[in-house]
């Protein structure tokens, strides 16, 4: 493992990561290294989890044997309750990696009789961490101790003397503590800690609960300041850092089909660009699903992954469904090209669904993620937090290249390009599925309402569901304002009869030419019947002439002979 | 450190209760000749010869020699002195020098 303690500036402060999944990322690089942080929080924000995922992940990622002393749990306790997170306690332990080490003062059994310190834990401690080593240590919670021992001044005093002597020993420390009710703890421990002071929250709006990380103070770095939302699941931590995410994806040039040619055509002909964010809105029943298993369809047929998160219907209604316009799903599932995650949005809290959402796409890699719909994201006034939600998937898709489709229910009532979520503007290509009501039908029309990078068609096309998917028409726009379904239908037909009869037009024109032709033919014959007879009369005529002039010169002759001329 | 030379037990109104019982096995946790060690140690000779009339005896411990010792009684403030026997373990922390507390605490006398 790369070690993050890098120097550029000679006096930065040197960091310990904690291989914390996303924890490093918003400290720069984990916990001043050599100095204690204080990790407080309320009962079971994961306030023991965190301080133990830092000390295995600092043995098993970084070697570096780490001590655990705690307060409240038993060793075997410790060792059963991270077991279920897939950490090998008792493994490392017997490795001398690590070092548990249970405080118990039960305040029943002592009593106090005047002057004493703590110079016995300190001696345990030192024990502990010179056996193995140790480059890390936890105390969890140390604020037992003001429940055990009854003299606060000498405690106090030294707790102090603890975190100097800690600081000494170069461990990086992190120290938990309840949470007080006006202090970041209840026995005031961020006095004495006042290098890192990491805040858990475990919080509940909506009846959804959702865990929240924040540094409160981080001495001598830069750090993020918000609150980040975070995770205990089987592979323990996992804070998500995606606000940190700027604006500097790459982005490609690369088109894929929607899976519908006509929608491909009114988008240059190419479909969406890849790696940008399609949103789909309209009312009810539009066809929004459609659009989007279109693209599933298309995209398994490329060969490309595709997450599938839908949060209204099950998978297997969806592809039910999706079969009755001609798209079959199914054998894309069982290929494994395409994985649905279905829940409930109401199942966990927005940042639960945004780990998750994170989780499954690290898991499964996916080239297109589908979130049909978003808006069921929207329970009670949490806008903003929506939108802040859907900005973070939306960048995190960005960043990894994956396209991302969204479908977007609009509440009839609310203008059409209102989106309950308000993320229009981090959407690239926006397509607008609208109903459209005239002479007693309701119709759908569907445009391109922005397309971000493209030359995209400014054309409403009417949006049929036929039985083999999605089928885009012409719509007309008359008077009555645009035409579609049977009014639509008039309209061709009308338009098919006029054309009719301009064929026939046609058709009778050239048929009187042609008679005229005929006629200009028989009299130019019988013309040439006329003539003929005339020449041949008149040839005879001129014959008969010659031979009776012919004639006449023989008699002449005779005659002359006779009379001997 | 067994110490065993007392003659004079005085045993006064306080009544002090299992005196007859068995040794008492005590053991005193310190680290290191601190002030606070000496003077728990003469405290707890003074109590045990008052109380215990040689039947005791008393393991000064020092962690600083023997860190791995504090684990087993769970040792945390210093000085601890804890009774081993008779049982129940008892657990004192300080120096000692609250002598009733001491009393009370190893069960010489009744808690008023």
């Amino acid at each position: 493992m790369k070690k993050t303690e890098e120097k550029p500036y000679g006096h930065t402060l040197l960091k310990s990561p904690t291989g914390i999944q996303g924890f490093d990322e918003i400290t720069e690089g984990g916990l001043p290294a050599g100095r204690p942080t204080l990790v407080c929080g309320g009962a079971g924000c994961g306030k023991t989890l965190f301080g133990m995922e830092f000390i295995v992940r600092g043995v098993t990622q970084f070697n570096e044997p780490g001590v655990f002393m705690s307060f409240e749990e038993t060793n075997e306790e410790l060792i059963q309750n991270v077991s279920s997170l897939g950490f090998d306690l008792d493994d490392l332990v017997k490795n001398k990696k690590i070092v548990l080490e249970h405080v118990h003062i039960e305040r029943s059994e002592i009593a106090e009789t005047g002057e004493y310190d703590l110079e016995a834990l300190f001696i345990r401690l030192g024990y502990a961490i010179d056996s193995i080593g140790a480059k890390r240590v936890v105390l969890d919670t140390i604020e037992s101790l003001f429940a055990g021992l009854p003299n606060q001044l000498i405690l106090r005093a030294e707790l102090r003397r603890l975190f100097r002597w800690l600081k000494e020993k170069g461990v990086t420390a992190i120290i938990t503590g309840e949470r007080g009710n006006e202090t970041l703890t209840r026995q005031g421990l961020e006095e004495y800690v006042s290098d890192c002071v990491i805040m858990l929250d475990h919080r509940v709006t909506n009846q959804n609960s959702t865990r929240r990380l924040r540094i409160v103070k981080y001495r001598g770095s830069i750090h993020g300041t918000n609150e980040y939302p975070f995770l205990i699941n089987e592979d323990g931590f996992s804070i998500l850092p995606v606000t940190s995410l700027g604006l500097n994806h790459t982005v490609t040039n690369k088109r894929i089909s929607s899976g519908i040619t006509a929608l491909d055509k009114m988008l240059e002909g190419k479909g969406y660009f890849r790696g940008s964010t399609i949103l789909i809105s309209g009312t009810a029943g539009l066809g929004k699903t459609s659009i989007a298993a279109h693209f599933a369809e298309a995209s398994c047929k490329r060969g490309e992954r595709v997450l599938y998160f839908c949060f209204e219907e099950s998978p297997n209604q969806l592809m039910r469904n999706m079969l009755s316009i001609g798209i079959d799903l199914e054998p894309w599932v069982q290929k494994g090209l395409l994985q649905f995650q279905a829940t409930r949005p109401t199942f966990y809290g927005l940042e639960m669904h945004l780990v998750e959402t994170h989780k499954a796409v690290n898991d499964f890699k996916p080239e297109v993620v589908i979130f049909d719909p978003i808006n069921t994201f929207v329970i009670g006034d949490k806008d903003f937090e929506v939108k802040t939600m859907l900005m973070r998937i939306v960048d995190f898709l960005k960043l990894n290249q994956i396209t991302a489709l969204f479908t977007s229910l609009t509440t009839s009532g609310t203008a059409l390009e209102h989106t309950d979520t308000n993320i229009s503007s981090l959407i690239d290509t926006w397509l607008l599925l609208r109903d459209i009501e005239l002479n007693g039908e309701r119709n759908r029309g569907m445009y391109v309402l922005k397309s971000r990078g493209m030359a995209n068609s400014n054309q409403i096309r009417e949006f049929i569901l036929t039985n083999h998917g999605v089928e885009l028409r012409e719509v007309y726009v008359g008077v009555g304002g645009v035409l579609t379904g049977s009014a639509r239908l008039t309209q061709e037909a009308l338009e098919n009869a006029e054309v009719l009869s301009r064929k026939n037009d046609i058709e009778r024109k050239k048929r009187e030419i042609e008679r005229k032709r005929k006629k200009l033919e028989a009299k130019i014959i019988s013309l040439y019947a006329d003539f003929d007879s005339e020449e041949s009369e008149t040839l005879k005529m001129i014959e008969t002439e010659q031979d009776m002039i012919k004639s006449l010169e023989l008699d002449k002759l005779k005659m002359a002979e006779s009379r001997k001329a | 450190m067994p110490d065993k030379e007392n003659p004079d037990l005085k045993i006064k109104e306080k009544k002090p209760r299992k005196t007859t019982k068995d040794m008492w096995i005590l053991r005193l946790y310190v680290a290191g000749q601190t002030p606070k060690a000496i003077t728990a140690f003469s405290n707890l000779k003074r109590i045990c010869e008052e109380q215990l009339d040689g039947k005791y005896s008393i393991e000064v411990i020092d962690l600083l020699k023997n860190p791995h010792l504090a684990k087993e009684y769970q040792i945390v403030a210093l000085p601890t002195l804890i009774r081993k026997l008779p049982v129940p373990v008892r657990k004192i922390i300080g120096d000692l020098s609250d002598t009733e507390r001491v009393l009370i605490g190893l069960d010489l006398l009744e808690a008023s």
